[in-house]
């Protein structure tokens, strides 16, 4: 085995497809990542619009029944852990080790490896579609409707092996994330001089490292109810539907602050650049994030206020919930003081990063609402909880996504994305988030309740479901409208500056896009923003060294490999075990091989 | 124009107006939805009403802040606009100003709190001893409503008295069903295996329903699990209790007698009670007994007539998918007897 | 080119924190697996007493047996502990035989565990049985998993530790990050075994 090992090592190409396989370059990482989730979340807003188009008109007919409860069962899947989570850890990979003056994650291989199993999740996953059904118990797949006896079919195995696979991933990327914002940062970068997205990528690693491992047994324990008969969740035999409920919130509720959390970050970054001022109150909203990372282990019940909690949980989870309002609400005050007599260069970026804040405060207000048991009787389950999710997440999350790309995609590819369609993209997109979510509230109100196919006439529905069609229409343009605008700068010569917006955070030290060791010398540190005190202290970036070899980690296959075995391992337990026990060889052949393998 | 001191004002006075006037629309909108059939914001119970003024609290308060926080962010954004000449100021933040707007938002969630918790302990209460006691069962799907101390057993329309509590306990028969009645009481899940307990206290009687919709999720035809509540006076309550504790009314004419015996031939019995029927005894499916005095059928999915109950019989699965009633593949005589006999249990 | 690599391998090894990347990760990685075992834990208490049909644990529990094999497992964390310090102190023989030492205790302890299981299975408890069936299996036989990952680990290691370069300069830390690990599976089960088999119901 050795000599395999040994004849398949050093791998040394630096481009076509081999380099992309073999990569362990945290901004190639970072660009899989990115397009990967770009391609889910095409796929998750098509199964969006299939489900808009249903509900058009009452009694729609456009798809049926069982298709509908697939889609948005898949939508939410999709959107959640195969779109917006992976564009998060596209930056996340990009950008933490340019932000602290790194040249490179901590563990370089194991951030190839998240990709790889990320990937194999996401197919494993979205294949349900072709081989027997999707999903379809909803995103929360509450028990017993997702046991065996009401889900006999093969759906509901694809959610816990997908999930189970993406959680393995999202899990190594974490640890792989805080470990190197912990131990890698620049000299002098202290952690109070880190730019909040370093912050709030930390809070949302270890986020993930605590609630992940939650959803994991919760899995497990469901696996085994579906497949081994037993009975965690089963009424009747001892088991009990409640406790998967709490399993799945204990880490669902830290899940949507991975979801918006970093959103929150990119805004955190775009404004005071492009107000030409620093971030107003930064200890506040480092502080903020932190706590809304603590609290958000202790608010996860909210989501159960219907289930016969009792009274005194439904007080206590009801204060919890209402305290996180207090350092979310902290938040949007910042950004605002930090617009207060700004210079602002409003560029594509800063739309979307303005729109974050009075679309995400809409999603704040309605969620506030819920704390409130009484009220979140009337709201739970019903579209008004539709249209608080969807102004956190795409009011929130989406946009500032997009406000990232449009801020860091001249350092990432050396060209500026349009300015023009860029504008349009943002007008179509914030017309039809509005169109299309705000009308949700009113029909909330009027009643109608989520996750149905279909209405009657008659209900006072008709209109407001009928705008929101429009509006997810309208969003699917702005969509398109960025494809061509990216697909027409891809083709154009890369001409951007290596510091466009005049940005103070350290990856506008380095070239745009920046060298395969990112830094040809690690930039001091002596301040929060390190290249306004350098432009305002007069400070020249340090010289490199005349003759300077910089190592870098070569590429492996290694966890190419390994991501198969783990794909395998999971492909097995949805068809014969075999295939998991080999893919439990190959895992352990490519550990050894890893190890081995020379990285100097 | 920005720049000068009317500017200036012109811009924040515009945005104030403008964002006066989204607010004012979407609270337009919004008292436009409340009065919709199902609402949820015209309350008709003691403790729904109770629910609404919370809400109506947090609503207002909800309004507020979203007036304050989009006008400034219009009028920053008008305002702090680049311009030629103009530096942006340098400063890191104002703890004063920190401190004053962390106190904002603990304040708002402090008002917040006292309406609800006082909802809470009052929606928590137990119900009074002389409440009307109704157990509901979700199937999948349709809702059962038995009355334990009248003996009667009904199906996806619950008829109540006004002005006397009723106290609901919930249960479930298969997955987790969630029983909302928007006008009358916020939503309680049904939940296998437990026993979870709801109660109000109707203050309208009106001659239609109160609609009502299952809240969770619980599979295919989970759209299609409606159910109605009427709330009558205590005379009209009395009497249909009455009618519905009587035997079906007996079949007089020759084609429902042989629609009775259909109902026999075709298995319906084994799902299905119909009491004064000794042979139909089923209780898997809906209780038939008074099938021809309620409004819908397939649990709300359509109004209950001669020709839905003929497409409802010749294939279940088309008027609602999934639904748990097989198609019996029935010949056209034999619809032809079954329907008028349904239609007559009255 | 070496002479330029000799230039940036010191700053390689530095630190913010000053604790080497691995140590750190690993450490990260156990507070994620706190929550692991946490959570399968707590539905063991959840589920107490909730089997429907026996057997009940007190029927069928045996703890001298299990007495012993705890006795075993611990025991394998005293011999890791002479590994790091054989490792810590340049004495590559009591490092490997410490090491061979562990992984016959932890093989010893998954051979009680089988032995365990199947007579449990003889007597009629599987996963399916009841509540205490699934929470015990489930719980017990991810934590017999995890001690099995730590013997294929410490096995790697040892032999590893035979080639021409044995561990390399890391050696040291290769070992007290496996020891964490060892000596974290190692509480757990204290825990597990505290929870399930002393504490009466």
């Amino acid at each position: 085995m050795a000599t395999a090992v040994g004849a398949l090592a050093h791998t040394e190409e630096h481009s076509g497809l081999w380099s992309w396989l073999t990569t362990v370059d945290h901004k190639k990482i970072g660009a899989l990542y990115g397009i990967t989730g770009f391609l889910f979340f095409l796929l998750g807003g098509a199964e969006a619009v299939a489900i808009r188009t249903q509900l058009a008109v009452p009694n729609g007919t456009v798809v049926d029944a069982a298709r509908f409860n697939e889609l948005f069962t898949m939508h939410a899947l999709t959107m959640i852990f195969l779109a917006i989570m992976p564009m998060g850890a596209a930056f996340f990979n990009y950008f933490i080790p340019l932000q602290i003056g790194a040249r490179d994650v901590a563990f370089p291989r194991l951030n190839a490896l998240s990709y790889w199993v990320f990937l194999s999740g996401a197919v494993i996953l979205t294949s349900s579609f072709f081989l027997g059904g999707a999903p379809d118990g909803g995103w929360f797949a509450y028990v017993p409707l997702t046991g065996k006896q009401y889900s006999p079919g093969t759906g509901l195995d694809f959610y816990v092996v997908g999930l189970m696979v993406l959680g393995l991933s999202s899990l190594l990327a974490s640890l792989n994330f805080a470990v190197t914002i912990i131990n890698m940062r620049a000299p002098g970068m202290t952690l109070m001089r880190m730019p909040v997205y370093m912050w709030i990528a930390l809070v949302v690693a270890f986020l993930l490292i605590l609630s992940l491992p939650v959803l994991t047994v919760g899995l497990i324990q469901l696996l085994f109810d579906r497949k081994f008969g037993t009975n965690f969740f089963t009424p009747g035999s001892g088991g009990d539907p409640i406790l998967w409920q709490h399993i799945f919130w204990i880490f669902g509720h830290p899940e949507v602050y991975v979801l918006i959390l970093p959103a929150m970050g990119i805004v955190s970054e775009v404004l005071p650049v492009m107000s030409r001022k620093p971030l107003f109150g930064y200890s506040a909203i480092v502080f903020a994030s932190a706590s809304i990372g603590v609290l958000g282990f202790g608010v996860w019940a909210h989501h159960m206020f219907t289930t016969g909690l009792g009274t005194v949980p439904q007080v206590v989870f009801s204060a919890s919930t209402m305290a996180i309002g207090v350092p979310t609400g902290i938040k949007i005050f910042n950004w605002l003081g930090t617009m207060y007599g700004g210079n602002i260069r409003f560029v594509t970026a800063t739309y979307f990063a303005v729109a974050f804040i009075a679309t995400f405060t809409i999603g704040g207000i309605s969620g506030v609402m819920h704390a409130s048991p009484s009220v979140d009787a009337q709201h739970q389950d019903s579209y008004f909880v539709v249209a608080h999710l969807h102004y956190v997440l795409f009011g929130g999350a989406i946009m500032g996504i997009f406000s990232g790309i449009f801020y860091w995609f001249p350092k990432m590819t050396g060209r500026l994305l349009d300015e023009a369609t860029g504008k349009l993209t943002f007008w179509l997109m914030f017309v039809g988030l509005n169109l299309t979510f705000f009308p949700m509230h009113f029909l909330g109100l009027a009643g109608m309740p989520r996750r149905i196919y279909t209405y009657d006439a008659g209900l006072g529905w008709e209109t407001w479901n009928f705008v929101a069609t429009i509006g997810a229409y309208t969003i699917a343009a702005s969509v398109l409208v960025f494809v061509v605008n990216f697909l027409m700068t891809m083709r154009k010569p890369r001409t951007a500056p290596d510091n466009p917006w005049d940005g103070a955070t350290l990856e506008w030290a380095t070239s745009s896009p920046p060298p395969e060791h990112d830094f040809d010398v690690i930039p001091p540190v002596h301040d929060r923003d390190p290249l306004w005190y350098m432009r305002d202290h007069n400070i020249a970036m340090p010289a490199p060294p005349e003759h300077q070899h910089i190592h870098m980690p070569p590429p492996s296959y290694f966890p190419l490999i390994m991501g198969l075995g783990v794909a395998m391992m999971a492909i097995g337990v949805l068809s014969t075990f075999a295939i998991t026990a080999l893919g439990i060889v190959v895992v352990i052949y490519s550990t050894w091989g890893w190890v081995l393998e020379p990285t100097d | 124009m920005g720049s000068s001191r009317s500017g200036r004002a012109a811009i924040i006075i515009g945005s104030l107006v403008a964002t006066a006037i989204l607010t004012w629309a979407i609270f337009v909108a919004f008292a436009d939805s409340a009065n919709t059939p199902q609402t949820t914001f015209i309350p008709a119970s003691v403790q729904a009403a109770l629910v609404r003024d919370a809400y109506m609290i947090i609503f207002i308060l909800a309004g507020v802040v979203f007036f304050a926080i989009m006008a400034v962010t219009l009028i920053f954004t008008l305002l702090y606009r680049e311009r030629p000449g103009q530096t942006a100021l340098q400063f890191h933040g104002n703890s004063k100003l920190e401190v004053v707007w962390t106190l904002i938002p603990v304040i708002i969630v402090v008002i917040m709190a006292v309406p609800t918790f006082s909802a809470i302990s009052e929606t928590s209460k137990a119900p009074p001893a002389d409440a009307l006691k109704v157990v509901a069962i979700g199937h999948q799907w349709w809702f059962e409503f038995q009355y334990p101390e009248l003996g009667l057993t009904t199906a996806n329309e619950l008829h109540v008295p006004v002005g006397r509590a009723v106290s609901v306990t919930l249960e479930s028969k298969d997955v987790i069903h969630s029983f909302w009645v928007p006008q009358l009481s916020g939503k309680v899940d049904m939940m296998p295996g437990h026993r979870n307990h709801l109660w109000f206290t109707p203050t309208q009687a009106r001659p239609e329903p109160y609609l009502a919709q299952c809240a969770e999720f619980c599979g295919i035809s989970h759209a299609n699990m409606r159910f109605r509540v009427f709330v009558r006076p205590a005379a009209d309550f009395d009497a249909w209790t009455k009618s519905t504790a009587a035997d079906r009314t007996a079949p007089t004419t020759d084609i429902a007698k042989a629609g009775e015996a259909q109902f026999a031939a075709s298995g319906c019995v084994g799902c299905h009670t119909v009491k004064g029927n000794a042979a139909a005894a089923g209780t898997v499916g809906p209780n038939l007994t008074h099938f021809g005095s309620r409004t819908t059928l397939g649990s709300g999915v359509v109004d209950s007539n001669p020709q839905n109950i003929r497409k409802w019989l010749a294939n279940p699965q088309n008027v609602k998918p999934g639904a748990l009633m097989p198609n019996l593949n029935l010949s056209q005589d034999a619809l032809d007897k079954l329907v008028p006999y349904l239609e007559g249990l009255k | 080119m070496a002479a330029a690599t000799h230039h940036t391998a010191p700053a390689e090894h530095a630190t913010t924190m000053g604790i080497d990347h691995r140590k750190l990760l690993m450490w990260i990685f156990l507070a994620s697996e706190c929550l692991f075992f946490g959570s399968l834990i707590s539905t063991y208490m959840v589920f107490r007493g909730d089997s429907i049909v026996g057997p009940y644990p007190a029927e069928i529990l045996d703890i001298p047996l299990t007495s012993t094999s705890t006795f075993v497992l611990l025991m394998s964390s005293l011999t890791m502990v002479l590994a790091v310090y054989g490792a810590q102190h340049g004495r590559p023989t009591m490092m490997r035989v410490m090491l061979l030492g562990t992984i016959i205790l932890g093989l010893g302890f998954l051979g009680f565990q089988t032995y365990e299981f199947r007579t449990f299975g003889a007597e009629g408890l599987v996963p399916s049985t009841n509540q205490f069936g699934a929470t015990f299996f489930v719980l017990t036989g991810l934590h017999g998993t995890h001690v099995g990952v730590g013997v294929l680990y410490l096995a790697s290691l040892l032999l590893a530790s035979f080639r021409r370069t044995g561990l390399g300069r890391d050696q040291v830390l290769h070992i007290d990050i496996a020891g964490l690990y060892w000596h974290f599976v190692d509480i757990v089960w204290i825990v597990i075994f505290t929870i399930i088999y002393l504490i009466p119901q």
